[in-house]
């Protein structure tokens, strides 16, 4: 076990944990912050994306050790009340139908559109391919991903 | 404050006598008799019992009681939108909650066979109309007026003489001391406002901002975590273990052996993951050890030889084929299928002696009560369950053994705290209830003009578990209710049983026998060098819906038009829960890679209640048996399933999903379902469009197992 620090969605936390133990399992079993989703354990689903300092990150296959002193973005931290440009696309799209890969969806999006204001088709395929819906709401995605561009261009609202 | 709109609900309950409609299955009534699941599976709630549906508060705020489950198909929504239409509420005010095991208000919960919509059509909109007029009788007494001269609308009652209002939330509890009305008239289609509008997911908000609780989210005070070693092979049991290593990792509390393994029990997932690296256990691999796909197949093709049980039978199918001007014969196959829903299979259960609690992600909270009360040795109403969103479902948490449950149940027994049993994804993907392997022997026969006039089918499948006169319903589901009026037609059955455990998968039947009976229905019209849709429609002139469906598909993709160079189209059509469905593949096969550049699908489930939700389960139904047709193989050698995680069993893509051109049908039949109606037919159409664009016919699926270079 050690001691670790680290910024979680704008606040200074402490776990205690073994240097080993992806960031998902502290996340949701340590912290209780249950959005980030379990998924595959291995990177493949995208299921349980955050960012770290900005970057779209798998926190299943992320060492808790290799977090220390970075700044974690959860979705319960990505925005204050559900308003980031992505939420309000997904809202208005109704995008999620179980909902259970779209915190990862959410989170591996509003990285992209961090990167590239106006992401092409061929962005979001690329980027994207790494985030599993298992009920198809990959046409709803495209053009929420979209959208969001739209109401990010706007200075954030729709 | 809260207020139920009927705060005596025993009294209630004596009153009107929990009155349980009889069952209504439409389109089914003929598989019924060939072997299905009990129908008391399908059978709608007791009636007469807004109170058990619809919470009016004094603020005016509407909550409704959902009796479905949600894994992603929307009843939440849908039933939602089925009692505020007949309630006259404003829509606004609604929120939904999934309502608790209750048998006596709900009847036997289950969400399965794509039910949820039409088990609840008419008790839905009933209980909604008495709650509404429950309300106009507290609204008239107050006005000391007849009820007739009041009328409610948009969550106020209205008084037609002075226009006085009186809101639903001032009115609720007044209301609640009525008697329920006898009988109630509900609208006119044509006076709907909230059925057949695309309102809002009333679970979008919380799945956007993480709040949405799954399974395996549950964190109740003192809970510990657990996963299970299991045996590598189907049937197989714990030898002996050794637990040593296992109870030296640090956070492992403890090690127990339950019915199907060894349960590692810590204080986080992981710490119980890295406990089970290092638990050796010795199995009894029993018999399934020498079990092997090719094995399986070897089987099948010798159970296809043997007389089978007759599922569908028109004229003479010996002589039609006798009599044929040609004749044509071809073998199909499809491997087992994993349901890989996003939530791996998980449960807590808090065993609390005489009474316990638990949580699941589950499409049958009554089973999975019972489960947990069995397993505990207690009565079902001891225990405290809750029914939590599923993320995902097809099938995978439906009717059956519900093994994540009976884990779960069988941990928390060593326990005096919550345990939370996960599965990993390879344990999700080693250990499922599979969509069956299975194998059809064809023949048909071509008059002398090309048109078919003889159609066999020998189907070898594993059963269901439900036989009628030697005949699995499910297992020919798709074959044998074929809508083709083809005048000599023999389709039998032989059960095929393996000891790889099988359950239902979206679409069950039609999910595999769809693509059998259409790929060969289109080799029938390229033999007779006929258009695959011309065929088709004369085949299904005798069949309006599936023809329009059929005609909108074929127009709207532009059938027999100019194509981009090197695509081409192929056609399917299928009634699947009750709808009516086609679709137009197009696609390109460059250098042996297929892509699927569009798929138009025209969809026939009579009256929508959410155009929006219905088009998400068509897109997902698509998207979902896009995976099926090209990529989903379970294999097994000595016993084992050959795949783990989504390196070796891959699902369909962002990048890989076509532009998917929905038609919706405008209708007044009654609501069929949606959720298993539209993966079954991507299949075939693929396919077959892959014989347009190469004349390479698919029989064995996934599509990546043929070289097509």
């Amino acid at each position: 076990m050690a001691s670790l620090k680290f910024t979680l969605n704008g606040r200074t936390q402490t776990v205690d944990a073994a240097p080993d133990m992806p960031l998902l399992w502290v996340l949701r079993d340590t912290l209780g912050l249950t959005g980030t989703k379990f998924g595959c354990g291995m990177a493949l689903c995208g299921a349980c994306t955050v960012h770290i300092n900005g970057n779209a990150v798998r926190s299943c296959s992320t060492m808790i050790s290799a977090v220390a002193g970075k700044s974690v973005t959860t979705i319960e931290g990505l925005s204050a009340d559900g308003n980031h440009p992505v939420q309000q696309a997904w809202l208005e799209a109704d995008v999620p139908q179980c909902g259970y890969c779209q915190s990862g969806q959410i989170m591996a999006a509003a990285s992209l559109l961090a990167k590239k204001a106006h992401p092409t088709d061929a962005d979001i395929d690329e980027v994207m391919h790494g985030n599993i819906c298992r009920c198809g709401t990959y046409p709803s995605i495209r053009a929420a991903i979209h959208r969001a561009a739209e109401i990010k261009a706007q200075g954030g609202r729709a | 404050m809260n207020a139920t709109i009927n705060v005596s609900r025993r009294g209630f309950l004596t009153a009107s006598g929990g009155l349980v409609l009889g069952v209504v299955l439409p389109g089914r009534s003929k598989a019924q008799q060939i072997g299905m699941p009990p129908p008391n599976l399908f059978a709608p709630p007791p009636v007469h019992k807004p109170n058990a549906y619809i919470h009016i508060a004094t603020d005016d705020s509407i909550t409704f009681l959902i009796p479905k489950g949600e894994m992603g198909q929307g009843p939440t929504t849908a039933c939602s939108q089925m009692l505020a239409e007949e309630l006259e509420c404003d829509w606004a005010k609604v929120s939904m909650q999934i309502a608790p095991v209750d048998p006596a208000s709900y009847g036997h919960q289950t969400t399965v066979g794509s039910q949820a919509i039409r088990s609840t059509w008419e008790p839905l909109r009933k209980a909604g109309a008495e709650a509404r007029e429950m309300l106009k009788q507290a609204a008239a007494q107050q006005w000391a007026v007849d009820k007739s001269q009041t009328r409610a609308e948009n969550g106020f009652v209205i008084n037609t003489s002075t226009n006085a209002r009186l809101s639903y939330g001032s009115l609720a509890e007044a209301a609640a001391k009525l008697p329920v009305p006898d009988s109630v008239a509900l609208k006119d289609p044509k006076d709907f406002r909230i059925i057949g509008k695309p309102v809002k997911r009333l679970d979008t908000r919380e799945k956007i901002t993480g709040r949405a609780k799954f399974g395996l989210d549950v964190r109740p005070e003192g809970m510990v975590y657990a996963v299970l070693e299991r045996c590598p092979v189907f049937g197989g049991k714990v030898a002996s273990f050794d637990a040593a290593k296992c109870k030296a990792v640090p956070g492992v509390k403890d090690v127990v052996q339950t019915s199907r393994g060894v349960a590692v029990i810590a204080d986080s997932t992981w710490a119980a993951m890295q406990g089970r690296k290092v638990l050796t256990v010795q199995w009894d691999e029993g018999a399934g050890a020498s079990v092997s796909s090719a094995g399986i197949r070897q089987m099948f093709a010798e159970k296809a030889k043997e007389k089978g049980a007759v599922a569908r039978k028109e004229g003479d199918i010996e002589a039609g084929l006798a009599k044929a001007a040609k004749r044509l014969e071809a073998v199909y196959e499809v491997p087992y299928l994993s349901h890989t829903p996003m939530e791996p299979m998980n449960c807590t259960v808090h065993a609390q002696g005489d009474s316990a609690e638990a949580w699941a992600p589950t499409q049958s909270p009554t089973t999975s009560r019972k489960v947990v009360a069995d397993t505990l040795g207690i009565a079902p109403e001891k225990v405290n369950f809750h029914t939590m969103y599923c993320g995902g479902g097809f099938g995978r948490r439906g009717e059956g053994e519900l093994d994540f449950v009976l884990e779960a149940a069988e941990v928390a027994k060593h326990l005096n705290v919550p345990v939370k049993v996960t599965y990993t994804r390879e344990d999700d993907t080693q250990h499922d209830y599979y969509r069956p392997a299975s194998y059809v022997e064809f023949a048909g026969g071509l008059d002398a003009e090309g048109w078919p006039v003889a159609f066999q089918a020998k189907i070898a499948c594993p059963s269901f578990g439900f036989l009628r006169d030697g005949v699995d319903g499910t297992a020919v589901g798709g074959l044998s209710e074929l809508r083709y009026e083809i005048p000599n037609m023999l389709v039998d059955y032989r059960v095929a049983n393996t000891i790889v455990p099988v359950s239902y998968w979206r679409a069950p039947g039609a999910n595999q026998n769809t693509f059998f009976a259409e790929s060969f229905l289109d080799e029938l019209a390229a033999a007779g060098g006929k258009d695959p849709v011309e065929v088709r429609r004369r085949l299904l002139a005798k069949t309006p819906r599936m023809l329009n469906v059929l005609n909108i598909a074929a127009e709207k993709a532009g059938w027999g038009k100019r194509l981009p160079s090197g695509h081409f189209h192929g056609v399917a059509v299928g009634n699947g829960a009750g709808a009516f469905v086609a679709q137009v593949a197009e696609v390109s096969v460059t250098k042996g890679k297929v892509r699927v550049h569009k798929v138009t699908c025209a969809f026939d489930c009579g009256i929508v209640i959410n155009p929006a939700i219905v088009k998400q389960q068509i897109e997902g139904g698509v998207i979902f048996g896009l995976a099926a047709a090209m990529k989903g193989e379970i294999s097994l050698e000595r016993g084992r399933v050959q795949q783990g995680n989504f390196d070796t069993y891959d699902v369909t893509r962002i990048d890989e999903t076509p532009v998917i051109d929905v038609h919706i049908v405008a209708s007044s039949e009654r609501p069929t379902g949606a959720g298993e109606s539209a993966n079954p037919q991507i299949l075939p159409a693929v396919t077959n469009a892959i014989f347009a664009a190469t004349g390479k016919r698919i029989r064995k699926l996934p599509v990546r197992l043929t070289n097509l270079a």
